[in-house]
């Protein structure tokens, strides 16, 4: 379909189409630029103007204890969170896809809940019930949190591929006598890579990420990446916290780009061998 | 085995730990907050389970409490329009353009996603704050004499917000356009409607679940912030969520946070709940599935 161009309106709508989308993606990456930018910036202050290049935040970031504290926290629980709710989600879309049971469509939407209830909710919540229960806060109830943030996303990924694959392919595997566990091992999972590979890098940022819930959930004492760049913001922007963004940046966006590239590395290598097994 | 191929006990095993963990991380807690609007508060950070109807009655008498619901809800919406405004043109562009690179225009969009929203928020201050580059540029200029004060308003609340939930709006509204039967829009073409009214007869009425799925998500987002407000707003800028963050972690009044939680949950719910019962669950999934 060509874009309406047909007449003296369409050309104009077209046009401005054309000026408010590049408007969009400039407000969407300009502040995220400047951060990156400031981040280099021999500056004192944390602003512009740019006044020389400099690593020496970088440097200083290294010799943070509070930041690297903060930054060994969030990566372990953002990968137990990664490893453990993609376990949880491809079973639930296997049952979801694959199984008829009653309460099916319930617990279907119990599963999506966490995506859509607001997280200061989720929050105060579980907050309160602990408190009920007279537990202490610890950094489990952090982890299983976290777990429970990302499930609705890794089941509607894991979902979508999976009604994708043909249930034949299974029942033919039994049928052969594959004992359950083996034909999913080696017919299900296989198909399942791309979505499952999606879920782990979604589930991973999704934790690494998570402020507003962690703010409640967090033991005393505990930061986690997001809430430690908070408390540094309190006092001021510095020059410091911009270089920790950019760090930040670099670790959430190169992962998920450089688990895409591996997954299209894979993919093709196995459509290689299966043309080389063919021939 | 004793069991069928699609034996339902066997479904059940494979929910039964995350249906564990959802009742004890979202249903109970929800039941134990709604208990706990009816405790009675004594001092910061002590209650008693004596019952009782005062939370509610300070929240449904007490103004304080109503401007910020109103705000909250003029705050949210607002944004949830301008959204729509300015998301449904990129949607459209990534539609019908012929440019060969689409799916980078796409990425380009979830990047967003990964960067983390704490950061995204306070990247703002490097453009709207006094030493942001807009202040910079305009002083160096010669055009202002001083910085004008952008940052701490509500309009720079709305400006966070609206940055971290236009892709959103943006891909809702995308895949409710890439559903459209292109040759609709050639059929009202050649019948000779104008472009213009095509696209007021056809496309638009045709993506409408998408903008309102996107609608929904942006407005329920926005209201239930507590990053932005706090970065970005002054001390009255704040949200219904800073409300609820500062009564539990601040005062310690545990039996009047809960009440606010519940205030928000059951405003949300309702706006979910308009939204569903005229366009069902289906259209949602689909905007977080992507």
């Amino acid at each position: 379909m060509t874009p309406p161009r047909g007449d003296r309106d369409g050309r104009w709508a077209w046009r401005l189409t054309i000026a408010m989308t590049l408007g969009v993606y400039i407000f969407l990456f300009a502040p995220i630029v400047a951060t990156v930018v400031l981040s280099f910036n021999a500056s004192m202050f944390g602003g512009f103007p740019l006044t020389g290049f400099s690593m020496q935040w970088y440097a200083k970031l290294l010799t943070n204890e509070q930041v690297l504290a903060a930054f060994k926290t969030s990566l372990w629980i953002a990968l137990v969170t990664a490893a453990v709710t993609t376990l949880l989600g491809i079973s639930v879309a296997l049952a979801l896809v694959r199984f008829q049971f009653r309460g099916k469509q319930a617990f279907s939407t119990l599963v999506i809940l966490p995506a859509l209830v607001p997280e200061t909710i989720l929050g105060v919540g579980l907050l309160v019930m602990i408190k009920a229960a007279d537990q202490p806060r610890t950094i489990w109830v952090l982890l299983l949190g976290h777990i429970m943030l990302a499930l609705p996303y890794v089941v509607l990924i894991t979902q979508a591929r999976m009604v994708g694959i043909s249930r034949s392919f299974e029942e033919a595997a039994l049928s052969l006598g594959a004992p359950r566990l083996s034909a999913f091992r080696e017919i299900t999972l296989p198909l399942l890579v791309p979505a499952v590979v999606a879920g782990i890098l979604l589930a991973f940022t999704i934790s690494f990420d998570n402020t507003s819930a962690s703010l409640f959930w967090r033991p005393a004492g505990v930061e986690t990446m997001p809430t430690q760049i908070l408390s540094m913001l309190k006092i001021s922007i510095s020059p410091e916290v911009n270089a920790l963004g950019t760090v930040m940046i670099l670790v959430t966006v190169g992962i998920p780009l450089l688990g895409g590239l591996v997954l299209q590395a894979f993919t093709r290598l196995k459509k290689r061998r299966t043309e080389n097994g063919r021939a | 085995m004793g069991w069928k191929l699609y034996d339902s006990r066997l479904a059940w095993t494979l929910i039964a730990p995350t249906l564990l963990l959802l009742l004890l991380f979202l249903v109970l807690p929800i039941i134990v907050m709604t208990a706990y609007t009816f405790f009675t508060f004594v001092t910061a950070g002590v209650e008693t389970s004596v019952l009782t109807l005062a939370n509610w009655k300070e929240f449904l008498f007490d103004t304080y409490y109503h401007g910020f619901l109103w705000k909250t809800v003029r705050v949210g919406a607002t944004t949830a329009i301008l959204c729509a405004l300015v998301g449904y043109f990129p949607a459209y562009f990534i539609w019908s353009t012929r440019f060969r690179h689409k799916w980078l225009l796409l990425l380009l969009l979830i990047v967003p996603f990964w960067i983390s929203f704490t950061i995204r928020t306070f990247s703002w201050i490097h453009i709207l704050g006094e030493q942001g580059l807009i202040n910079v540029v305009l002083l160096r200029l010669g055009i202002i004499g001083e910085p004008i004060p952008m940052l701490y308003t509500e309009g720079a609340v709305i400006m966070g917000l609206l940055h971290f939930l236009l892709p959103y709006m943006i891909l809702n509204v995308y895949v409710s356009l890439e559903s459209i039967d292109r040759t609709l829009i050639s059929a009202a073409r050649s019948m000779g409607c104008t472009s213009a009214q095509a696209f007021r007869e056809v496309t638009l009425p045709l993506s409408l679940p998408g903008l309102g799925a996107g609608l929904l998500l942006c407005f329920v987002l926005a209201a239930g912030s507590y990053v932005t407000p706090q970065l970005l707003g002054g001390s009255r800028d704040a949200l219904f969520g800073n409300l609820i963050y500062d009564t539990i972690m601040g005062q310690l009044n545990w039996p009047m946070g809960a009440t606010l939680s519940v205030v928000l949950f059951v405003l949300l719910g309702c706006a979910a709940a308009a939204y569903t019962r005229y366009m069902g669950m289906s259209q949602i999934m689909k905007g977080l599935g992507g």
